[in-house]
């Protein structure tokens, strides 16, 4: 835990790919167990932020800590310089992330998606690593499907592997992006009763990127509306369903909240 | 036209090869199968120093394509064994390669070394290419679990860009084997080597040079089948389908038992 008290701890984040500018100094602080929704429209840099995170990206200004250590980048005589690749290794190793596209390994079955990590990374020993993968593919309900391999699995089915998969690793902080977007209707309620269940029973720190109001209610904390590059409102779900305050948002929530 | 060829020996060369040819064949296969790899190798490491960030080892990589993709392999044959030795007066290699469990021919040892080397310029667009087409989600979901650059490349990368690498793989072996036929020209006497000698110690190219061609095609043939295994094993273990051989023979053929009864 980080002398300021944070999981996470961004502070002016800039970002940009060739001309275009897409974060433009984002500051945001997560508490320990806390559960941070990040709605937006699409262009508006939230995937881009939560990327910066695990320095998936670079940042090309501000600074960025998790659990108090500077992510990716190094300083150096007031200087920051990017880190090494074994240092920033080390620092993922830290942050879990689930993705849109699942992502998942499709070589290894549902067991060893969730076992490679540690068995590789942290040398967990592989009895130990599959029994501690059973329990959590049990808990997100899965038990039944450790030797299958993700083709033989449902998209629903696929991203709650992949949400065992960044919990074997045991972060401190879980990022999500967009998990839902890419999955059937039908499918959606599933891997978001597996969120709340992470965020209501075992209080993970969450950084969600999300268009699914119904789980910002239910699930988070905070909400943080973002928009073209900037953290434009902030506040409690309830905040945001009564009385959000700009403009942008209102249009923005009119449009997701049919 | 066809009574002027003496098929008892193209019938013996098919059905009773003696030892000096059976010899001629396993050097053909053992050159083939070490050039292959060795251009493997050099193929892969010449693919992951052409992605690397250290620029001079891209324009290694680059420098090494050009050249090795841009002149004759036989003018590369005859610079690995000849080379050294006219340009700078020293054995570079020499009559016989001691491995320690067997000995090797000098000659056939530089065959194998300049085989692999032009092999390798080959591969590695091929290795570089069955890279690339694997989603990149793989690289940053592997990267974000806190693996490094080698490891989610040798653990998640590699592994499944073996599925796309290994068609053009069992194209390039296929011609490595013939190909392979050109270490005669210094001094080994493989398949194509024996039959040269042979007829020109009889005077009948055609039998030889069909015995030869038939043996040719039975290798890569044969090559073919373990080929379409391989692709078969990598296909299974990705889709995680496990049909039996029964299933799948079945499967193969259910479009021309629809179009039969169609037809019917």
């Amino acid at each position: 835990m980080s002398s300021n008290g944070f999981v996470m701890s961004a502070q002016d984040v800039h970002k940009r790919f060739g001309r275009l500018e897409v974060l433009k100094g984002v500051s945001l602080n997560v508490s320990r167990g806390e559960v941070v929704c990040v709605i937006g429209p699409s262009g508006s840099g939230k995937t881009t932020f939560i990327r910066c995170i695990n320095h998936l990206e670079k940042i090309d200004g501000g600074r960025i800590e998790v659990n108090g250590h500077l992510i990716g980048y190094r300083e150096r005589s007031g200087k920051l310089v990017e880190d090494t690749e074994p240092s920033i290794a080390r620092q993922r190793a830290e942050i879990g992330m689930v993705f849109q596209r699942f992502n998942l390994f499709p070589h290894k079955t549902a067991l060893q998606n969730i076992t490679e990590a540690p068995i590789q990374v942290r040398g967990v020993p592989k009895g130990q690593a599959t029994k501690e993968g059973e329990a959590l593919l049990a808990r997100v309900g899965l038990a039944e499907k450790r030797d299958v391999y993700p083709g033989k699995l449902s998209g629903g089915q696929q991203q709650r592997v992949a949400i065992a998969r960044a919990l074997a690793m045991k972060p401190a902080l879980l990022l999500f992006d967009e998990v839902t977007s890419a999955l059937d209707p039908e499918m959606i309620g599933e891997v978001l009763d597996v969120m709340k269940g992470l965020a209501t029973d075992f209080q993970t720190t969450m950084i969600v990127v999300t268009h699914e109001m119904g789980f910002a209610r239910e699930a988070a904390d905070r909400v943080v509306m973002m928009d073209d590059g900037q953290i434009i409102e902030e506040g409690t779900p309830e905040h945001f369903f009564l009385e959000p305050r700009e403009e942008r948002t209102k249009q923005f929530l009119s449009k997701i909240l049919i | 036209m066809l009574a002027a060829v003496d098929w008892h020996i193209l019938w013996q060369r098919i059905f009773h090869p003696d030892h000096v040819f059976v010899l001629a064949l396993w050097r053909t296969i053992y050159i083939s199968v070490s050039a292959q790899v060795l251009g493997v190798v050099l193929g892969l490491i010449a693919a992951l120093a052409r992605m690397s960030r250290i620029a001079p080892l891209r324009w290694l990589s680059g420098l090494y394509v050009l050249i090795f993709r841009g002149t004759p392999v036989i003018v590369q044959i005859f610079f690995v064994y000849f080379g050294a030795n006219l340009l700078f007066g020293f054995t570079l290699i020499p009559n016989s390669v001691n491995f320690g469990l067997f000995t090797m021919d000098g000659a056939a040892f530089a065959g194998i070394v300049a085989l692999g080397i032009n092999e390798g310029a080959y591969m590695r667009e091929i290795i570089r290419a069955g890279i690339d087409a694997v989603d990149k989600g793989q690289m940053e979901a592997a990267r974000s679990l806190g693996m490094t650059y080698r490891k989610a490349m040798r653990r998640i990368v590699l592994p499944q860009a073996t599925r796309f690498i290994v068609p053009p793989l069992g194209n390039e072996f296929n011609n490595m084997m013939k190909t392979s036929s050109l270490v005669f020209f210094i001094g080994v006497t493989e398949l194509f080597g024996d039959a040269e000698i042979r007829y020109s110690t009889t005077f009948k190219p055609v039998e030889y040079f069909l015995a030869v061609a038939f043996w040719y095609l039975v290798l890569t043939s044969v090559w073919s089948v373990i080929q379409a295994q391989i692709e078969r094993k990598l296909a299974v273990s990705e889709r995680g389908d496990e049909l039996s051989f029964r299933e799948r023979v079945f499967q193969a053929w259910a479009p021309v038992a629809a179009w039969g009864r169609g037809a019917r």
